[in-house]
């Protein structure tokens, strides 16, 4: 089947199994190996990548030719002119990640997070971020990281709890 | 000659990770990254039976199936003579795929290689396996009867596959029976698994020269290099191992998988790459499980709390084939770290292996072989016996503690302890929590009948294996290995046998050469996981990478400053002797003006050597002398809902001696991650089998991993007590929050349980479990 998918504001036009997962429609066929897939679940969120703006979707939970006609953001997207996203900045200061793999769906998850709620607290972020797996960090740092990107960290949990 | 603007320190600082501006931009290159032209898919076909004779394989289907280009079967690689693949232990060997029966559920029982990944799963689909069920051996208790003879390739016709013991066994009984206080209580560590989040796998192709040519997840990949060669009878110089950025390995990327074996058959039958990636399942239901030791744990004591003698008989699980990867002369690891962080006068521990039909393994999960098994055993062995004496469990383990002035201490089981303050590590946990203040609100609490508890870890680790004298993987002694070369204009390469699976190693080992050198951290640059560049080492795990790849990179530095000092004689017109290292340059002794900087020797290797030999580099092969002895004081706080069974972690400090730091940042880092397995052992994790082998936590819905919403906050400190015999005075650090968490979480919920008279539960303590051992409790009374 044909589908028509923009990523990172670049148009592909793919012909693909129908049941093509939009995952591996990514990593394969647009050659976009930064989005992973850590488990046949949908439990782990290594596979987050942004649709149609501020929506988060688990990739490897849909095929690619739902994708049809959207518009797909995926972590080789978040960078503008070479410079780094503030979430990517928040994840590099803050110790967010270690492995790396988990962090592409980190970083989608909590971009979305971030379109639809500006000052996010920890619980906010920690609630946000509970469809996405780390087996290496604890998830502390990148709370922390998040907090960074959206200019709350060191503001008083209270507040959002 | 100029002088350096300001010293160099590296080390000690928390240098933000060099490896991650790729990781953060999808960048990273993992092992399914990768694609070669004419690249096939491999999907095994995995068996539905724990135990059943393979009656007959039919692959005519599958081989219909659009796109699939072979099947290969155990038959077919037993007629290639690879039909078995010697286990990291040395004592026992796997089946690569089932030959006339398989011996656990998910096993591997045939090889698809197709055009794409989901060609390579429709031809494992239609592969028709014909099965006749064999009588099921659940568990160790039950293998130990013999009644059922899992393995009759193997000449011993029994399921026990070792008996390991050390200590003195009279010595110890005798102490035991004499003593005045005893406590005996089975332990059970549960099977788990290290589930790193990216999944084992590998590309395998012969290249042009006929070379194979493996990218793999591999935390040892010189040892797989070895491996492989013993295995395949391919000359060493023709495999060329790649382990790329792995996404986590925690000890499961240590073994050799069948799947990699089959990679490679593939690879040179059909002449085209081929690629092997194992789906989450896979991972959990075939690959290297953890722990599953069944713990017998008596304790001898005095009236007033001094321990008198440790005995330990552990009962091991060790699924269908011994592939527990330990060092050959340790089949059950360095489990005789039991006696832990307490002068035990005598001790006694065994372990007695038994095949049974689930998945191999047995494999060191975050934890330096059978150390958190251990760990736990005593530490929770020591809140028991606090129970027993009506003693508060920090002032038991204060009077039972190795002081600080009885290092290097040996231990009842053989052990030379090097280094540490453990009087004062507790103490610094026992003023961050508030020891004082949460005793009085616990009393509190227990007058209005809540449940709260305050549980402690006391852990001492053992890392960093090892000496040569006693520790070897399939004989190959476990050192390790570092070749540094600096370039001309000041930046240089450091090379290890050790392979960061997410520790940071680009960022600290770059640290480490820029300490001794005097360089900037920025400019070296760390490459691990390839065989064809880097020496050879034992990889990583265990712990072992600062201890060992980290002394040998401080050594290989060291004989780089060595030659540098010559060049910089020359430079500065004076002999040799009359030059010194300081404040991170060369100076002539006693004229501070005089000075020549490391980038400016650097220079002058390659432009102005005199009669010194040209270049700058240097390679070290380090042996420890001795193990390094990281441990650490952790309190947990755990708040027991009376109605529901509900436990809540309310807070958790965390304080590690890991001697001297090399990025505080990092430190912290590994100690946020282990806790948070320490924590999913302790209270969700478990890889359960049914009374008829089958697996019942095969993905992520069942196998749980802790999420951002339960997972605790940390608060973590560090005391530095230096290992004496390490040339930066660093240890080991990964692991012990994984192998000293899981006691604390237990203590703190039984410490909760107490006034019921809960004396001890089994992990994982989940909600079920603590709300039944309560309504137990209180039917009772």
């Amino acid at each position: 089947m044909k589908v028509h998918v923009k990523v990172n504001g670049v148009a592909y036009e793919r012909d693909v199994e129908p049941r093509t997962l939009l995952a591996y429609f990514l990593r394969e066929d647009c050659g976009l190996t930064g989005t992973h897939v850590g488990c046949d679940t949908s439990s782990c969120g290594c596979c987050v990548v942004v649709m149609d703006g501020a929506r988060a979707v688990k990739s490897c939970a849909m095929f690619a030719v739902q994708a049809d006609g959207h518009e797909i953001l995926t972590v080789e997207g978040l960078a503008e002119g070479g410079k780094l996203h503030a979430l990517q900045q928040g994840f590099w200061d803050q110790h967010g990640l270690q492995c790396g793999y988990c962090t592409p769906g980190m970083l989608l998850t909590s971009y979305a997070l971030l379109k639809h709620q500006a000052n996010p607290g920890e619980a906010d972020i920690r609630e946000g971020l509970a469809g996405n797996l780390c087996r290496c960090t604890g998830y502390q740092n990148i709370v922390k990281a998040v907090q960074q990107a959206a200019g709350t960290l060191g503001q008083p949990v209270a507040a959002n709890t | 000659m100029s002088t350096q603007a300001k010293p160099l320190h590296s080390v000690g600082v928390p240098m933000k990770r060099k490896e991650d501006p790729r990781f953060i931009q999808g960048k990273g290159n993992y092992v399914d990254d990768l694609s070669f032209p004419g690249m096939l898919y491999l999907s095994l076909v995995r068996s539905t039976y724990p135990h059943a004779e393979i009656k007959n394989i039919d692959i005519s289907e599958a081989m219909k199936v659009p796109g699939v280009k072979a099947v290969i079967t155990g038959k077919d690689l037993e007629a290639a003579g690879l039909g078995w693949l010697p286990t990291f232990h040395g004592f026992d060997k796997q089946m690569v795929l089932a030959i006339g029966k398989v011996l656990f559920q998910y096993q591997e029982v045939a090889a698809v290689f197709a055009e794409t990944r989901a060609a390579a799963v429709d031809g494992a689909e239609a592969v028709q396996v014909d099965y006749a069920p064999l009588p099921v051996v659940a568990d160790p208790f039950t293998s130990k009867t013999d009644a059922v003879l899992l393995r009759p390739d193997r000449e011993a016709k029994t399921n026990h596959i070792f008996h390991w013991e050390v200590g003195d066994k009279e010595g110890t009984a005798r102490a035991m029976a004499s003593s005045p206080k005893r406590i005996k209580q089975r332990i059970w560590f549960q099977r788990c698994h290290p589930a790193p989040l990216e999944p084992c796998g590998c590309v395998a192709y012969f290249d042009t020269m006929g070379r194979l040519q493996f990218h793999v997840t591999s935390q040892a990949p010189h040892v797989y290099r070895t491996a492989l060669s013993l295995v395949t009878g391919i000359p060493e110089d023709k495999i060329h191992v790649m382990s790329p950025d792995l996404g986590g390995g925690f000890g499961n990327k240590v073994p050799v998988y069948p799947g990699y074996v089959c990679a490679i058959v593939g690879a040179l039958k059909i002449g085209r790459p081929v690629k092997w990636i194992e789906t989450r399942t896979e991972n959990l239901t075939s690959t290297g499980f953890a722990r599953d030791y069944h713990m017998d744990v008596e304790i001898g004591a005095t009236e007033d709390g001094k321990v008198t003698a440790l005995h330990v008989a552990t009962t091991a699980d060790h699924g269908a084939f011994d592939a527990a990867a330990d060092p050959s002369k340790y089949p059950a690891g360095i489990f005789g770290i039991v006696t832990g962080s307490y002068t035990f006068p005598v001790a006694h521990a065994e372990v007695d292996a038994y095949f049974t039909n689930k998945a191999p393994g047995g494999i060191a999960y975050r934890c330096s072989f059978r150390v958190t098994e251990a760990s736990f055993a005593i530490e929770r062995g020591m809140d028991i016996l606090a129970d027993e004496l009506g003693m508060d469990a920090v002032e038991l383990r204060k009077k039972n503690f190795i002081r600080k002035d009885q290092f290097p201490y040996p231990s009842a089981l053989g052990f030379t302890y090097d280094s540490g303050d453990y009087h004062k590590t507790l103490d610094v946990a026992l003023e961050k929590i508030g020891y004082t203040a949460l005793l009085k609100e616990q009393a509190a609490k227990r007058a209005r009948g809540e449940l709260m508890g305050i549980g402690f870890s006391t852990f001492t680790e053992v890392v960093g294996a090892g000496p040569s004298k006693h520790f070897d993987i399939l004989g190959i002694k476990m050192f390790d290995s570092a070749e540094i070369r600096i370039h001309p204009t000041g930046s240089g390469i450091v090379r290890t046998g050790a392979k960061s699976q997410g520790q940071g190693h680009e960022t600290t080992w770059a640290q480490v050469v820029a300490e001794e050198l005097g360089l900037d951290p920025q400019n070296i640059m760390v490459e691990e996981g390839d065989t064809d560049t880097a020496p050879y080492g034992l990889g990583t795990y265990a712990s072992r990478s600062t201890p060992v790849a980290g002394a040998a990179i401080v050594m290989a530095a060291r004989r780089i400053r060595e030659k540098a000092r010559k060049i910089a004689a020359h430079l500065l017109e004076v002999g040799e002797a009359d030059v010194e290292w300081t404040d991170y340059k060369f100076q002539v002794k006693g004229v501070p003006s005089k000075t020549v900087t490391m980038k400016e020797v650097a220079f002058a290797a390659y432009t102005n050597m005199a009669q010194n030999e040209p270049g700058l580099e240097a390679t070290y092969y380090y042996d420890p002398p001795n193990m390094t002895y990281p441990n650490g004081a952790y309190v947990a706080v755990v708040d027991v809902d009376r109605d529901t069974g509900e436990t809540k972690v309310r807070r958790f400090v965390a304080v590690d001696d890991c001697g001297v730091i090399i990025n505080p940042m990092v430190v912290e880092g590994q100690i946020h991650g282990g806790l948070t397995e320490g924590f999913a052992m302790a209270f969700i994790q478990e890889i359960q089998y049914d009374a008829e082998g089958n697996n019942l936590n095969t993905n992520f819905t069942d196998y749980l991993v802790p999420t951002s919403l339960e997972t605790p906050h940390w608060e973590t400190a560090n005391t530095v007590t230096p290992s004496p015999h390490h040339p930066m005075g660093a240890k080991g650090v990964g692991e012990s929050p994984n192998v000293g968490s899981p006691a604390a979480f237990v203590n703190a919920v039984i410490d909760a349980l107490s006034p019921l008279g809960v004396r001890h539960l089994d992990m994982p303590l989940t909600r079920d479990k603590v709300w039944r051992a309560i309504r137990d409790a209180e039917t009772r009374t």
